[in-house]
């Protein structure tokens, strides 16, 4: 069998797997970087609080995760989580080994990386609004909620974007480490694909070029989601 | 906790670390070199070598460090025609598969980092520089060069440190770096945390003296940017 049968769609080819495969790396990347969300969203706020206890340790938590290799992450959350959630379902009365599934495992783990590094992006679009904005709306007669909600939030969201299309692409290729933990994604496809038939290197080319597709395709993406977000501050003419 | 068990997963931890800083030197030295080489093609001015660049940054900046590594140590050694090569002892050793891989990988962003910062030399200063008659290796290696090393190098501390962490991913190809030790005592031991937390100490206490070292360099090549001495 060639080797573009072997990738192929037809009989005997990996085609459909990889592809399933590039969906779960798409998944479980996404997933990351909505936790990364929150976690950087509450990283952000702790720091820009004024708050010196919740500051620091919100310093502490991106410094962290910064400092540490991401396969040691993933390993730690992956190990970890499972043997928290052992202990708690034994402390409950309930016998035998409960495992966090490696999807959750993943996305936790990836988002907690890209949650230390989405925290700057967000406190530095937080800091690029104007004083008066949050002056002018509270002057308006908006409570600080509603302020936040309408004025703060979506000029943050704004001009976050850049920096958070930037981690999606980290997020995205830190998934791949997550195949160590099981999870069927695109690394993991390749490599039971690259053992069972022994073409390695077809299987990894062609999972590179996968990769390699969902990063070009989710730039674009963002592409258009900037310029959309930023059509308010084109100028005519430019 | 038991300190003397977490003192004897340290040594053994400790005694793993000449590889994995191994890695990350050979690799990020071989990177800056080939990294060079691709700013050069960039800059060159040739179409050929100028595309040639482009692909390259974008190939290896949008795939995943972990495939570009089994592309070189599995799907390389797959090939009949490689194994009867003269690059086959090279390319058969785990060793020098990682340093190569992380090598390519981490040329393409510092090709990007040096050419950010060749961008950024103000073009008055060149000027200048030809004025008062240098040129060639001259002008680069008195103007060009400094003015670039004070604004390429905080890019350039990060994707060195971000290298340490890159250097995890070779306990993947079979080489004993500190966290796939870390990983064998966990499995010997059947202890969850502890191993991880102790190769994680090391990771972050490197990183941590990495950036000091880089904040040092910085404040020294930027006097200009100091207060007046009280």
């Amino acid at each position: 069998m060639n080797a573009f049968a072997l990738i192929g769609f037809g009989e005997g080819g990996w085609g459909f797997a990889l592809v399933r495969g590039a969906l779960m790396t798409l998944a479980v990347s996404l997933a990351g970087l909505a936790v990364g969300a929150v976690f950087g969203g509450l990283v952000a706020w702790s720091r820009l609080s004024g708050a010196r206890v919740a500051g620091v340790v919100g310093e502490g938590y991106a410094a962290l995760f910064r400092g540490l290799p991401e396969l040691l992450v993933i390993y730690f959350v992956y190990f970890g989580s499972s043997a928290l959630l052992t202990a708690i379902v034994h402390a409950l009365g309930f016998e035998g080994f409960f495992g966090v599934p490696s999807f959750v495992a993943g996305a936790l783990a990836v988002g907690v990386i890209s949650g230390a590094y989405q925290a700057e992006v967000f406190r530095g679009a937080f800091l690029a609004i104007g004083k008066g904005e949050m002056e002018a709306a509270r002057a308006m007669g908006m409570s600080r909620g509603l302020a936040f909600r309408r004025i703060v939030a979506p000029q943050v969201f704004r001009f976050a974007l850049p920096g958070l299309g930037n981690l999606w692409q980290v997020a995205l290729k830190d998934s791949s480490l997550i195949s160590v933990t099981g999870l069927v994604e695109l690394m993991r496809i390749s490599q039971v694909g690259a053992a069972s038939t022994r073409q390695p290197f077809t299987f990894y080319v062609a999972g590179g070029v996968l990769y390699l597709l969902l990063s070009a395709a989710s730039d674009r993406v963002f592409e258009y989601a900037e310029a959309r977000t930023t059509r308010a501050l084109r100028r005519p003419g430019v | 906790m038991d300190f003397g068990f977490v003192g004897d997963i340290f040594v053994k931890l400790i005694r793993a670390l000449p590889l994995t800083l191994g890695v990350w030197s050979l690799s990020v030295a071989l990177g800056a070199v080939l990294g060079a080489g691709v700013t050069w093609m960039r800059a060159s001015g040739l179409w050929p070598l100028k595309i040639f660049a482009r692909a390259y940054v974008f190939v290896f900046r949008s795939t995943p460090l972990l495939v570009q590594l089994f592309i070189v140590y599995y799907g390389l050694s797959s090939f009949p025609a490689v194994r009867h090569s003269i690059f086959w002892p090279f390319l058969r050793d785990a060793f020098d598969c990682a340093v190569l891989s992380l090598a390519l990988c981490t040329a393409a962003y510092q090709s990007e980092i040096f050419r950010g910062a060749l961008a950024q030399v103000p073009p008055g200063q060149i000027e200048a520089a030809r004025a008062c008659g240098m040129s060639g290796f001259q002008l680069f290696r008195r103007v060009i060069f400094p003015i670039a090393l004070r604004q390429g190098l905080p890019a350039y501390s990060s994707e060195v440190i971000s290298m340490t962490k890159a250097t995890a991913l070779v306990s993947l190809v079979a080489l004993w770096d500190v966290l796939s030790v870390a990983l064998k005592i966990r499995n010997d031991t059947l202890v969850t945390y502890t191993p991880l937390l102790v190769a994680g100490i090391i990771y972050f206490v490197l990183n941590f003296l990495l950036a000091r070292l880089f904040m040092f360099f910085e404040y020294r090549l930027t006097p200009h940017l100091r207060g007046r001495p009280r």
